[in-house]
């Protein structure tokens, strides 16, 4: 087993796919020659010449058309988006072609695209660099929507997205690239559906995903030392389809939910995955869930405002805190 | 072209005239629904650019108003009006509708609804051709108000740069939905548009097939022949309103009038008379013999035809039982 920066797996995953099948190419903007803006591609234009690693124009909706287009014969295309707030420039062609190509078509044609694209609020880039934009992939039908939170999530959950025969999205974060974890030796998939129990507990279940599932760790290691609390953390690594059963099984097991997400909270994963504990476990409730989340707001360039937007650990041990009135 | 593919190419284009004629009847019967945009005046287009490529073997797609796009490329019309019709038995399953006609099986990529959606989607398809180094062609069919959506743009060069297989035909009809080209683009000669892209192009008679024909034969050949994309621009003119919602009250009969005598079906008729190649009874006969296909066959299928079933609307939504879903292990 060894230790992989997440860049690294998702390179490794890239290769690995790119080796076993000719028919996978990656593209996007600055990916080739220059590397990856996360060096996410980093040596794949060396290896694998340009007609398989393609530098784009800045014409995101273009080529990511482009891509779904070449999906349509076969070919398995992984489009990288610099950053997911220039996926709003994309979204006419991954929402009306890819995902809606095999119910439009009766099944007769698929769009096996995998689009990857970093999200989140990195170091004050300003309101035009910092959407959080899962909450609008995961409500798209035809469209699934996956979430890696650490080094081997990326590179299983992108190996499983480029074999799939559905369009995937995954939503990556610009702050966890360089972020280090163990990755197997031996090549594996991680499944596209389901979530993990990245910390066991009985007493609440706090709910992640991407980097909110290592502020809802910090937080239960507070909680269990200050507060004598055992939080569950529950990594929802798949946004569409949530894991509805997994949901309902943590709940049934603590009665208790706290939602944590780096987004603002209109429309988002915190009041859908509140939905579901409401369709399918709303007895077995001792309290009602709470969300944290991002300020409804463009989020500020000041240091000190940015911060303000954005919750942490500390205010997820705030809200357990507030649900046990301790 | 010879005088047997001319009489061929005169009852495929009357055909296709009954065929959407037909359909208007049965959208004013309500058996058809939603949006119908149709194709009368407009028959050299496909018919001529189709002829000058394989259809079937090379892959076409275009926008909403896509019905004898899909029957040139080999699609059953049987099965296109039964997708009218909403049915199981449909091209789609009943799924798709009038602006969603698909038959993959002879490369008819589908009919897209976003204006300008399918410019990368062809060029994304002649790199699939590029890389798996078929002789194949992509063919994109599209209106030219299409050409003032970002996506042309953005296709074109990509096109370009990757020296990509794929021929783009603007069917030139001068009217995007309801407003007039020159009160919505700067440039009304299409062609001109492409050359900041260094592509060659060309303006043709969208009238005639023949015209038609052999400006797409030119065109077909440079794109087979790996020397990169091509522009061909065919003027034309569509007798009805937009889609069925439209008035058309925004064209004058003067106008209507110039180009209904410029019919691309009589053009061709009158020719072949003329050359004593056909007789009026002959046309007759085959006018006959089409409208009695279309109801005896085509019209009595879609209205026979099973609807998709209520527990099955979920289907195609996503892959069934794909195993890399479950991390390819199940």
């Amino acid at each position: 087993m060894a230790e992989l920066m997440y860049w690294e797996a998702i390179r490794r995953a890239h290769d690995e796919e790119m080796a076993n099948d000719p028919l996978v190419i990656c593209m996007g903007e600055d990916i080739g020659v220059a590397g990856g803006t996360y060096k996410a591609t980093q040596g794949l234009y060396e290896k694998y010449g340009p007609e398989r690693v393609m530098d784009t124009p800045i014409s995101e909706n273009g080529y990511t058309g482009l891509g779904i287009g070449a999906s349509f014969l076969g070919v398995r295309p992984i489009i990288e988006l610099m950053s997911v707030n220039f996926a709003w420039l994309a979204l006419d062609q991954l929402f009306n072609s890819a995902a809606k190509v095999r119910y439009m078509s009766g099944g007769q044609l698929t769009a096996p695209v995998v689009v990857r694209s970093p999200g989140g609020t990195a170091h004050q880039l300003g309101a035009q660099h910092s959407a959080r934009m899962e909450k609008v992939f995961m409500g798209i039908a035809g469209l699934r929507v996956v979430t890696p939170s650490n080094p081997k999530q990326a590179y299983g959950l992108l190996k499983s997205a480029v074999r799939c025969n559905d369009p995937v999205f995954i939503n990556e974060h610009e702050l966890m690239y360089n972020m280090k974890g163990e990755v197997p030796d031996a090549e594996f998939f991680h499944p596209l559906e389901g979530s993990e129990v990245a910390r066991e507990g009985r007493d609440v279940t706090l709910f992640g995903y991407n980097i909110s599932v290592h502020w809802c760790l910090q937080a239960a290691a507070v909680l269990s030392k200050q507060f004598g609390i055992e939080a569950e953390v529950v990594d929802l690594y798949a946004l569409s389809p949530l894991d509805r059963a997994g949901i309902a099984r943590s709940v049934r097991n603590t009665h208790r939910a706290v939602i944590v997400e780096e987004a603002e909270a209109p429309v988002g994963v915190g009041s859908e995955v509140m939905a579901i504990i409401n369709e399918e476990c709303f007895f077995e409730l001792d309290a009602a869930p709470l969300r944290v989340s991002a300020l409804n707001i463009p989020i500020p360039y000041n240091h000190g405002l940015e911060k303000a937007a954005i919750p942490n650990a500390n205010d997820v041990v705030a809200a357990v805190r507030k649900m046990f009135g301790k | 072209m010879n005088v047997a593919d001319k009489k061929r190419l005169l009852r495929e284009m009357l055909f296709a005239r009954r065929f959407e004629e037909r359909c208007y009847e049965a959208y004013v019967e309500r058996k058809i629904g939603g949006f119908l945009h149709l194709y009368p005046g407009e028959e050299a287009c496909a018919h001529g650019v189709l002829e000058a490529a394989r259809p079937g073997h090379d892959y076409v797609i275009t926008g909403y108003r896509d019905h004898i796009h899909a029957i040139k490329c080999g699609a059953d019309p049987k099965k296109v009006m039964a997708e009218l019709y909403g049915r199981e038995t449909g091209s789609s399953r009943g799924r798709g509708g009038s602006m969603h006609i698909f038959d993959v099986e002879h490369r008819f990529m589908g009919g897209y609804a976003l204006v300008g959606g399918p410019f990368p989607l062809a060029a994304g398809m002649a790199k699939a051709i590029k890389m798996k180094g078929g002789d194949e062609i992509a063919i994109c069919f599209l209106g030219d108000a299409a050409n003032n959506q970002g996506t042309f743009h953005e296709s074109l060069n990509m096109a370009k740069l990757w020296n990509l297989p794929v021929l783009y035909v603007c069917e030139n009809n001068l009217y995007g939905i309801g407003t007039r080209i020159d009160r919505s683009t700067a440039v009304i000669d299409q062609y001109k548009r492409v050359s900041g892209y260094d592509i060659p192009s060309a303006q043709e008679d969208g009238q005639d097939i023949e015209k038609v024909f052999k400006a797409a034969k030119k065109a077909v050949n440079h794109v087979r022949s790996g020397k990169g994309p091509y522009f061909l621009e065919l003027m034309t003119y569509r007798y009805r309103g937009h889609s069925m919602s439209d008035s058309n009250a925004y064209r004058s009969k003067n106008e209507e009038r110039m180009w209904s005598d410029r019919d691309p079906i009589i053009l061709l008729r009158d020719r072949l008379i003329e050359a004593g190649e056909l007789t009026k009874a002959d046309y007759k006969a085959m006018d006959t013999e089409i409208l009695d296909e279309i109801e005896d066959e085509i019209i009595a299928f879609a209205e026979s035809s099973p609807e998709p079933r209520v527990d099955e609307v979920e289907k195609y939504t996503l892959a069934e039982n794909d195993p890399w879903v479950y991390g390819g292990g199940r």
